[in-house]
């Protein structure tokens, strides 16, 4: 039965090309510049959807971003289907495919609804109370719940598409580009601002651009022509942007705001490859005018959710701008004047309008007379108390209102209509206007909330600002415009309008009924299908805010976000308690105004660019010698490096034995450096370490700990005197950062007075550190100018000297035990520095090792690393490192909290070492300790917190935190695993050459 | 999302910015001679105001330099900023 | 009971419309004095209430709110339950609170949907493996169900994750704790507040504290925007607010009030059926009976009392997701809000008395108060009762922040603190 749903008058869809598409799996055409939901109108079908509860039939009520029932998945790749996309929002283009939500097996038969039976049995909130027996059943419940719950499906397989981010600055910012806005942007672009006007939809113009009736002129001519005489005088203007398909998603503090700009979604796959998909625009304006218009109100009567029943101002725009024609019966049902606007449109192209259905007694304006004049029936006084057809509305029953307006008299009268336009009258769009801050206050007089106080430079203009008539909306602007812009005058200062509608409005939010409300289903949120009903429940049961009604109820918290029905959520519950509307207050308009796609808020920064990784100058090296990596912080180091298929363990055991045999080289260019110069720099150590420096001679390298205020192990590493007012610091690799802004820190804040300087230079040098027995004999074949002797150069000092025409600083320090040079030179020379140490150590069998074996080798000799040993639980004397806390400093950076009653307790954990007694036990990091098994609870003693098997003394070794550990030395402990106990023995912590022979071998 | 008026680079995003919590809190200059309790009201307590606050921002990803801030903590607005080591204009 | 709750009375009330369901909980003036006072009428606070009425007999006693019940983190948080906390006073605490978890429902005749389908918390690096395995070890010695899971096996439990090993911050291994789950964050606080009320609890909604009355060192009672309320007892739950409150005491605690920001998606079928969080890459998901992804972001570094936190965590997060689940792209955010969190700064909770007489503090839960509520008003009511800690709260003294001797939970948490 195709009929011609068509009127030829539309100048915004291009009937000369067809566009086809996909609608639950059969074919269908619509014309460029159709939505989903116009071209399905088109083609007849107004059943798009069901709901989410009661799986009733839905179909389209809006033609914008406000939609709660035509909601679809787009697309049925796995990578891009999109879910709960709205048909109202769809630019169509050829290959669109699209599939009904939340049915099976499909949105006209659908299962789920057998729970519209079950409705009487499922009112607001019943799932708290019930499914709570039996106990263990809840499981089984849930999966039913979230299996019937849900809309669309989610992608399986990851976007193929690219998104974008911008940032953008302007003087004036002004979103939303029906008329206000157009004369917002207009006057600012005028005044020499840079101006960014921003709209949702795909062309600016708002709902003017399609007024082409006499009821509304601007200068004498209709009003849609006065507009887009305005639009293309905008459009010549040299400092404004415009961008649409541009929805703004947040308003924030300090006029940032977030916007979508929509690039591709309207194009065919082919036309869309390779395009960025969506860019997100992060906006700092100075100046913000918002101008997002209002959005039409429906009417809460029963069942007034069929597929049929739309917004009155969607039916107007469906066919003016559209040329789409919603029903062949047309019926409105209105409140205000707005709705005889859409009946005489359809009227006048020569569509039927059966009825109006008025709740007032009358109203004078011209433009009733208008459609009194074109034959139309008038029903006032009554409201539609029903309504007939289950997936398309084929009736509906109107009653007499009564004198007070609260119940209904005399009998139904039936009147046939296959599409009914509700118009409740206008709710200013200020949901962006409450984000940034903005205090509402409510308007009796048509019962509406309208912005009050602004808390940054912006103001609300149009009708988002209550303004619905045209001669008010351009005369308000006018003048708001030239206090706000602070200008002499506007392009709209005494222009004739005429204007045919009055601002005359009943409001009933809850229309009466001839049944009890208890028979009736009068929905305020038809997404979630909450139900005035179900408020009143909800008051009834005690739950009074609007926040609670909201959240019992589920109001407002489908993917609309009560864009519809919230005004009249909170109308019955003010009508119900009594209370007055504007002392009730509303919900909170959370961000963003329409969902915004978790790709577009993240931009590039997906894959190789989430976290950009820090590699050393020497890492190309690494990777063509096959190094496995490892992650430190925001670095890639080399791990290991395994020759001819071997494992882990046995590329680190032979790493181990060659780095002490005879020679070894580690990538040390991670660690963090500060350079630090000033006259008081040794005044500054002394207070930053726990040791003393005040005697460090200038060539000499000393070993440091930082603690933190609370005296906790903080940080550690060795620092240089390079000169009288120059050193060097070291520091971890994954704690650089924060203890450069540690020491700025105190630099700046406390101790001002001090004259020194940092400056991070952990980039500007490459470090090799080349150890072992040989090491000496390498560095001298690397510089033979460097005198190397032990009196010369004897550990813990510091030289410099050139390789070539490379100036290099060599440290003889060591975090192995052996005898070791750390090299550092300019980054840029790092690779080449590597390569040379390697060609000289040839003969002696260098062996590059990495991270593991740096850890084994430290933990031969029990020194500890930050983060690994320690965990912020950790002072020094607890690492039994006494020795490096100075008594005769008055005080340094966490000297006091070693004195508190819990730091100084003789039963904190310890660092201690442990022994398996099968030696070749090797333990598991992290395991737990303990002294007693059959204790319950199990009291533990501490952990394990490295643990290796050290080829170098062919057994097991390990370092751990015991509670009391300094005084067990000798003593049997126990670590239960899931499956057995593993029995271990106290022992000193420095397993090897504890007279620290080798570092002069 | 902010605009912090840093006295030495002028206004940027706060993004840019670290902040260090409640200002004025002096290390104490002779820190072995508090009790346990005097020690443990330095590092620990604070006023944490609902409210105009005093307080420290570092300008991290720019000119690194601390400064102080009087700020609203119940709206975020920013009310004064001057420079560490200046006194503060408002008691 | 009044007014049970179950099918049965669902069906029966069916027929009379849902028209004589009673109110769940009344809405009382002030009397002028109580027993005690809790302040705050948050999860925490109603479950104090609820269980001082129920194992102390205190019946004479009220919940004063500033707003209405559950408005503030309770109606604002992720809703993750779990207690695999690493040091012996937490697993504690909060595995006390996981045990009432599990028959909560049934106890309130309230169902507050207590969902064990599983926390997962990812290890990233070679430190998250020894930190995860450390805990999982102290878990499971200390009765708590951990497991530890290799990368594959966190695959097979949650397929949607991305394991690929080239990835930035790669899936090394994970753990699991199977009783863990998630609540219907409302329902735990309307069932505390019906069941207190039953018992006679007063919950007075939209009164505000302006001031607390001392004499001395002891409290007299509460200055309110609703009148004086005399009583010698006053346990204070404010959250965010703890600080505000402390100050009209003329005490300071060491706590940061700071912006804590989630958001959640457009509702779809079930797409992901345990909670995963990840502390190196700081993104924590799961998705509603309802059907939305739920998902917690960070907190900003500055104090604020805003409800607002800054776009760039809300950013960082995404980021974080997409990582892990490059599926979620298409994705979109439905709605994001802020609360805020009372920081401590060993990352543990305060449940103490203090040096006034008869003023308590339940506060500084951080980023991770919810999966306590029960547990926490048990012993807050314990300690109330007896004006002294049960031992499961003992180690939550404010005393600690005095000696040093703190509890240290900041790998806890998915959230840096």
């Amino acid at each position: 039965m195709p009929k011609n749903l068509r009127v030829k008058s539309s100048n915004f869809i291009d009937e000369t090309t067809r566009v086809s598409f996909k609608f639950n799996g059969k074919n269908y055409h619509g014309f460029k510049g159709d939505t989903l939901a116009s071209a399905l109108l088109a083609n007849g079908i107004h059943l798009v959807g069901r709901s989410f509860k009661y799986h009733r039939p839905r179909g389209i009520m809006t033609a914008g971003s406000e939609e709660p029932n035509a909601i679809v998945q787009v697309g049925n790749d796995k990578a891009i289907t999109e879910p709960n996309v709205r048909a109202t929002e769809v630019e169509i283009y050829n290959g669109l495919e699209a599939t009904s939500q939340n049915c099976w097996p499909s949105v006209n038969f659908d299962i789920g609804g057998i729970n519209n039976l079950l409705s009487p049995f499922l009112p607001a909130g019943f799932y708290y109370k019930t499914f709570m027996w039996p106990a263990s059943f809840w499981e089984k419940y849930e999966y039913l719940i979230r299996h019937s719950a849900g809309l669309g499906k989610s992608p399986t397989k990851p976007d193929t598409d690219i998104y974008d981010h911008k940032y953008v600055h302007c003087d004036v910012l002004v979103i939303g580009g029906g008329i206000s806005g157009i004369m917002a942007a207009k006057t600012a672009a005028q005044n020499n601002l840079k101006t960014l006007l921003l709209d949702e939809k795909t062309e600016i113009g708002g709902t003017t651009i399609y007024q082409n009736s006499d009821n509304f002129k601007i200068e004498n001519k209709v009003s849609s022509e006065w507009l887009t005489n305005e639009i293309s005088s905008l459009k010549k203007l040299d400092n404004l942007e415009i961008k649409t398909r541009t929805s703004v998603a947040a308003y924030h503090g300090y006029n940032f705001l977030l916007a979508r700009e929509n690039l591709t979604d309207h194009l065919s796959a082919s036309e869309k490859k390779n395009k960025v998909r969506q860019r997100l625009l992060k906006i700092r304006a100075m100046k913000v005018i918002v101008a997002t218009g209002s959005l039409e109100r429906p009417l809460i009567f029963n069942n007034n959710d069929r597929p049929g029943i739309m917004l009155s101002s969607a039916v107007k725009k469906y066919v003016d701008y559209y040329g789409v024609i919603c029903g062949e019966k047309n019926v409105f049902f209105t409140n205000n004047d707005s709705a005889y606007e859409s009946a005489i449109s359809l009227s006048k192209k020569g569509i039927k309008v059966n009825a109006i259905v008025d709740i007032r007694e009358k109203s004078e304006s011209l433009i009733i007379k208008e459609a009194e004049n074109l034959d139309i029936k008038i029903y006032w006084s009554h409201t539609v108390v029903d309504t007939h057809g289950y997936k398309k509305l084929k009736q509906i029953s109107i009653m007499k209102l009564s004198e007070d307006a609260q119940s209904v008299i005399g009998s139904r009268i039936n009147v046939d209509c296959d599409c009914l336009g509700v118009a409740g009258g206008w709710t200013p769009a200020v949901h962006l206007f409450t984000q940034s801050g903005g205090k509402l206050k409510f308007r009796d007089v048509d019962q509406v909330f309208v912005p009050n106080k602004y808390p940054s430079k912006q103001i609300s203009i149009g009708s988002c600002d209550g303004d619905f008539e045209l001669d008010k909306i351009i005369k308000n602007s006018s003048s708001s415009l030239k206090d706000f812009l602070e200008i002499d005058k506007t392009d709209y200062e005494n222009l004739s309008v005429v204007n045919s509608k009055e601002a005359n409005k009943k409001n009933i939010w809850l229309l009466p009924s001839d049944k009890v409300i208890g028979k009736t289903k009068p929905f305020v949120d038809y997404q979630n299908d909450a139900t005035a009903k179900d408020i009143k429940l909800a008051l009834r049961e005690g739950f009074r805010s609007i926040e609670h009604v909201k959240r019992y109820t589920t109001t407002g918290m489908g993917t609309d976000q009560g864009k519809l029905g919230n005004m009249h959520a909170l109308g019955i519950i003010a009508d119900t308690t009594g209370v007055k509307m504007g002392e009730l207050g509303t919900t909170t308009f959370r961000p963003p105004y329409t969902p915004l796609t978790f790709g577009t808020i993240v931009g590039r920064n997906v894959g190789e660019y989430f976290d950009i990784f820090r590699r050393t100058p020497m890492n190309d090296w690494h990777i063509e010698n096959k190094a496995k990596f490892e992650n430190v912080g925001q670095w890639k180091r080399a791990w290991y490096y395994p020759q001819n298929n071997e494992s882990m363990h046995e590329a680190v055991q032979r790493e181990s034995l060659a780095a002490r045999a005879s020679a070894g080289i580690l990538d040390a260019s991670t660690l963090g450096k500060i350079d630090i110069q000033g006259s008081d720099t040794s005044e500054f150590l002394n207070r930053v370490y726990t040791n003393a420096w005040s005697k460090l001679e200038i060539g000499k390298c000393r070993y440091g700990l930082m603690l933190n205020e609370d005296g906790m192990v903080y940080d550690d590493g060795v620092t240089t005197r390079i000169s009288e007012n120059h050193y060097i610091m070291t520091t971890t690799t994954g704690g650089a950062a924060n203890v450069m802004g540690k020491l700025e820190d105190y630099l700046q804040t406390e101790w001002p007075e001090l004259d020194v300087y940092l400056t991070s230079v952990t980039d500007h040098f490459a470090t090799a550190s080349v150890c072992g027995s040989n090491s000496k004999k390498i560095l001298n074949k690397l510089i033979p100018d460097l005198n190397l002797s032990d009196e010369n150069f004897p550990h813990m000092s510091f030289k410099e000297a050139q390789i070539g025409k490379i100036k290099c600083r060599v440290m003889r320090i060591s975090f192995t035990g052996e005898l070791s040079y750390e090299i550092n030179v300019q980054a840029n020379y790092g690779k080449s520095l590597w390569e040379q140490c390697m060609e000289a150590g040839k003969e002696f069998n260098i062996t590059p090792y990495g991270t593991e074996t740096m850890h084994l080798l430290r933990a031969e000799k029990g020194f500890i690393i930050v983060g690994q040993d320690t965990d912020g639980t950790m002072t020094p004397i607890d690492l039994q490192m006494d020795w490096i806390v100075s008594k005769k400093k008055y005080d340094f950076i966490g000297k006091r909290s070693l004195y508190r009653s819990d730091t100084m307790r003789e039963d904190r954990k310890h660092l201690v070492g442990l022994a398996t007694d099968d030696p070749k036990e090797v333990l598991e990091e992290g395991a737990q300790i303990v002294s007693e098994l059959n204790q319950s609870p199990v009291q533990m003693l501490g952990h394990v917190t490295s643990s290796y098997f050290s080829p170098n003394l062919n057994k097991s070794i390990a370092l751990a935190v015991v509670r009391g550990g300094k005084s067990m030395l000798g003593k049997k402990l126990f670590i239960p695993m899931e499956s057995r106990t593993i029995n271990v023995t106290v022992t000193d912590s420095v397993f090897l050459d504890k007279e620290n022979e080798r570092l002069n071998a | 999302m902010f605009i912090i008026n840093c006295p030495f680079c002028g206004e940027r995003d706060q993004s840019e910015f670290k902040a260090g919590g409640e200002a004025h809190i002096e290390r104490p200059k002779q820190p072995t001679e508090l009790n346990d309790e005097e020690w443990a009201e330095y590092l620990f307590m604070r006023k944490n105001i609902k409210g105009i606050q005093f307080e420290r921002w570092n300008h991290a990803h720019g000119c690194r330099k601390w400064f102080n801030m009087l700020r609203d903590t119940s709206n975020d607005e920013i009310k004064l900023i001057y420079k560490m080591g200046e006194k503060s204009p408002i008691e | 009971m009044k007014n049970k709750y179950s099918i049965f009375s669902l069906i029966k009330n069916a027929f009379s419309y849902h028209e004589n369901w009673q109110k769940a909980w009344k809405d009382p003036a002030p009397k002028k004095e109580y027993d005690a006072v809790i302040v705050g009428g948050g999860g925490h606070g109603l479950a104090t209430a609820y269980y001082l009425a129920k194992k102390h007999n205190m019946i004479n006693i009220a919940v004063v709110e500033k707003n209405w019940i559950g408005g503030g983190n309770t109606g604002r948080n992720t809703t993750i339950i779990r207690s695999n906390y690493l040091w012996d006073a937490s697993a504690g605490l909060y595995d006390h609170a996981l045990k009432i978890w599990e028959g909560l429902s049934q106890e309130l005749n309230y169902n507050i949907m207590f969902s064990q389908r599983g926390v997962m918390n990812l290890a990233h690096n070679l430190q998250d493996v020894r930190d995860l395995k450390r805990r999982t070890h102290a878990n499971r010695l200390n009765g708590i169900d951990a497991y530890y899971l290799s990368t594959e096996e966190v695959k097979k439990f949650c397929p949607i994750i991305n394991t690929s090993s080239n990835i930035r911050y790669p899936v090394l291994g994970g753990t699991l704790q199977k009783r863990a789950g998630t609540a219907r964050h409302d329902a735990v606080a309307w069932g505390y507040a019906r069941g207190a009320d039953e018992m006679g609890v007063d919950i007075i909604q939209n009164c505000e504290v302006k001031g607390i009355k001392r004499n001395g060192d002891e409290v007299e009672g509460l200055e309110t925007t609703k009148g004086f309320i005399k009583t010698k007892k006053i346990g204070v739950v404010a959250a965010g607010h703890s600080s505000v409150l402390a100050n009209m005491a003329g005490l300071r605690l060491p706590l940061e009030s700071k912006p804590l920001q989630a958001l959640v998606s457009e509702p779809v079928k079930p797409i992901i059926d345990t909670v995963v969080m990840s502390n190196a890459v700081h993104a924590y998901v799961s998705q509603s009976d309802k059907g939305e992804l739920v998902i917690g972001a960070g907190t900003d570094d500055y104090i604020s009392y805003s409800q607002k936190g800054s776009h760039q965590i809300v950013e960082g997060t995404l980021n974080a997701i997409l990582e892990l689940y490059p599926i979620f792209s298409r994705m979109r955010m439905l709605r994001q809000w802020g609360g805020i969190v009372d920081i401590c700064p060993d990352a543990s909770p305060i449940l103490s008395k203090t040096s006034i007489k008869g003023l308590y503090f339940n506060c500084g839960w951080g980023t991770g108060g919810f999966k306590a509520t029960p547990g926490s008003g048990d012993l807050f009511a314990h300690t109330i009762a007896n004006d002294e800690p049960h031992k499961l709260n003992a180690a939550f003294n404010l005393n600690r922040f005095v000696s040093g001797d703190l509890v240290d939970e900041h790998g806890a948490a998915a959230v840096a603190h």
